[in-house]
């Protein structure tokens, strides 16, 4: 059975997450701890709140030397929202604040750009993901384009790479990034675990992924 | 745009999914899993578990339930009723609810929802809303299922409710609750105009045409629905496919 590490740093319900998991055929462990962190098989970034609490939380328990570390060695990393957008260079939520680096780019909230936004933020239910780039052997490989998916969110992240983004989706008028691949990380801006089947499907590619 | 989300409302009093009128009168009409399991098949985009007799005997019944769904249920789960203190939300959270509602202690304590929104996060914290007609455009949020006054003006706790922290609004009309006569559309778009953040209507659906004006009326982003789809009168499918031939997105 394949192994799946589920960070705890603090934000966010990691139950959602792991009972998703476990459905999907993977063997879950939660932990706040750096070995563990370290020694993962397969790592999930989750996480639901603001950058900087995020990266607090993370910094708090030692846990953004033995992530960055884990991503360097090759083994597969899936971000999850707050988890994805920890994953870029800087987020802009009460401040500018650096994240982990991992991909390039900021995270960003709707219409920073200067867009005009036609809807309510936060971003709270059913979005369809577009093809941005080629899905087959990425976790969305088994998942139909315009498959809806569940978003719960103010903030997003916009990579300096767009070759980064396998998938957009659209709300108050904005297409966003919603997922991004580069090499062995792989993060959704979507809940996987509360999107249904559509959700299950990704995730267990996830887990039977070859590392 | 997000689309409309279409969610189902259990009434649960013990290990029962009941419904009333005007949140009062209850009949018993099958059990919570076999309901959630149903609803999920049939494309629920999210779930609302309402304990409806914790608030009056302050104790909390629901989590075996959510134990017992959420290991197979893969859509957000809305849990409410009786909900006092970060340790309950802790606890249902654990057990496998992805956000709670929140009514008679917030109105008693405000803070609490700053609080809980601190701790896990806005998008977890739902303000739940029982609101009275007390005149022309005008509306009292009541407690404990609709039984005490708060003396809070409905659109303005709204309001309120958002700035300490709140990510959603789930409002009931209880005038309009199991009465199968429409949404109090007034009293929805009177608050979904008035915040910045989602607002789940609840109360009134009689028929997939009173589902369409509180979205289209009522600028709801969402709708709770129960007797509706309890009894058979309709199902999730006819009222998505009612929402989408008015050119409302929906997941189908």
């Amino acid at each position: 059975m394949t192994r799946v590490t589920v960070v705890d740093y603090g934000l966010g319900n990691l139950f959602s997450v792991a009972r998703a998991f476990r459905a999907a055929g993977a063997e879950v462990e939660l932990t706040s701890d750096p070995g563990a962190v370290r020694s993962a098989e397969r790592l999930v970034l989750p996480g639901v709140g603001a950058f900087r609490d995020g990266m607090i939380g993370l910094r708090a328990r030692d846990l953004v030397g033995p992530v960055v570390e884990f991503v360097r060695s090759g083994r597969p990393l899936m971000g999850i929202c707050l988890g994805m957008q920890l994953l870029m260079t800087e987020g802009t939520e009460f401040g500018d604040t650096s994240g982990l680096g991992l991909v390039a780019g900021r995270v960003v909230t709707f219409g920073a750009d200067g867009r005009p936004v036609t809807g309510k933020i936060p971003h709270v239910g059913w979005s369809k993901l577009a093809p941005a780039g080629r899905w087959a052997g990425s976790m969305l490989d088994r998942i139909e384009p315009g498959s809806s998916v569940y978003f719960s969110h103010s903030y997003f992240p916009a990579p300096t790479d767009p070759a980064v983004v396998l998938a957009t989706a659209s709300h108050a008028g904005i297409d966003f990034c919603s997922f991004i691949r580069r090499d062995n990380i792989q993060a959704s801006q979507f809940h996987p675990d509360m999107s249904g089947a559509v959700g299950l499907a990704i995730i267990r590619t996830f887990v039977e992924q070859r590392g | 745009m997000a689309g409309v989300r279409v969610i189902p409302r259990l009434d649960i009093k013990g290990s029962n999914v009941v419904k009333g009128i005007h949140l009062e009168g209850l009949r018993v009409v099958g059990r919570p899993e076999d309901f959630a399991r149903r609803y999920s098949a049939e494309g629920a985009d999210e779930l609302i578990y309402v304990d409806i007799v914790a608030s009056l005997y302050q104790r909390n019944s629901l989590l075996d339930i959510v134990e017992r769904t959420a290991s197979e249920i893969f859509v957000p789960l809305t849990v409410t009723g009786g909900i006092r203190t970060t340790t309950d939300i802790a606890n249902l959270l654990r057990a496998g609810a992805d956000k709670v509602a929140i009514n008679t202690a917030a109105t008693a304590r405000p803070e609490f929802i700053t609080e809980a929104s601190r701790m896990f996060g806005s998008q977890c914290v739902v303000l739940s809303i029982e609101a009275k007609r007390q005149g022309p455009g005008s509306w009292e949020a009541l407690t404990d299922n609709g039984r005490e006054h708060s003396g809070r003006d409905a659109v303005a706790w709204a309001r309120e409710g958002v700035a300490l922290g709140a990510g959603e609004i789930l409002v009931t009309s209880v005038d309009q609750e199991g009465t199968g006569r429409g949404y109090d559309l007034e009293l929805v778009r009177a608050i979904a105009t008035s915040v910045p953040v989602p607002v789940i209507a609840c109360g009134g659906a009689g028929s997939p045409s009173d589902v369409v004006a509180v979205v289209e009326t009522g600028k709801a982003d969402a709708v709770a629905l129960a007797g509706l789809l309890h009894y058979g009168k309709s199902d999730i499918g006819s009222v998505k496919r009612a929402l989408a031939t008015a050119g409302i997105e929906v997941r189908l």
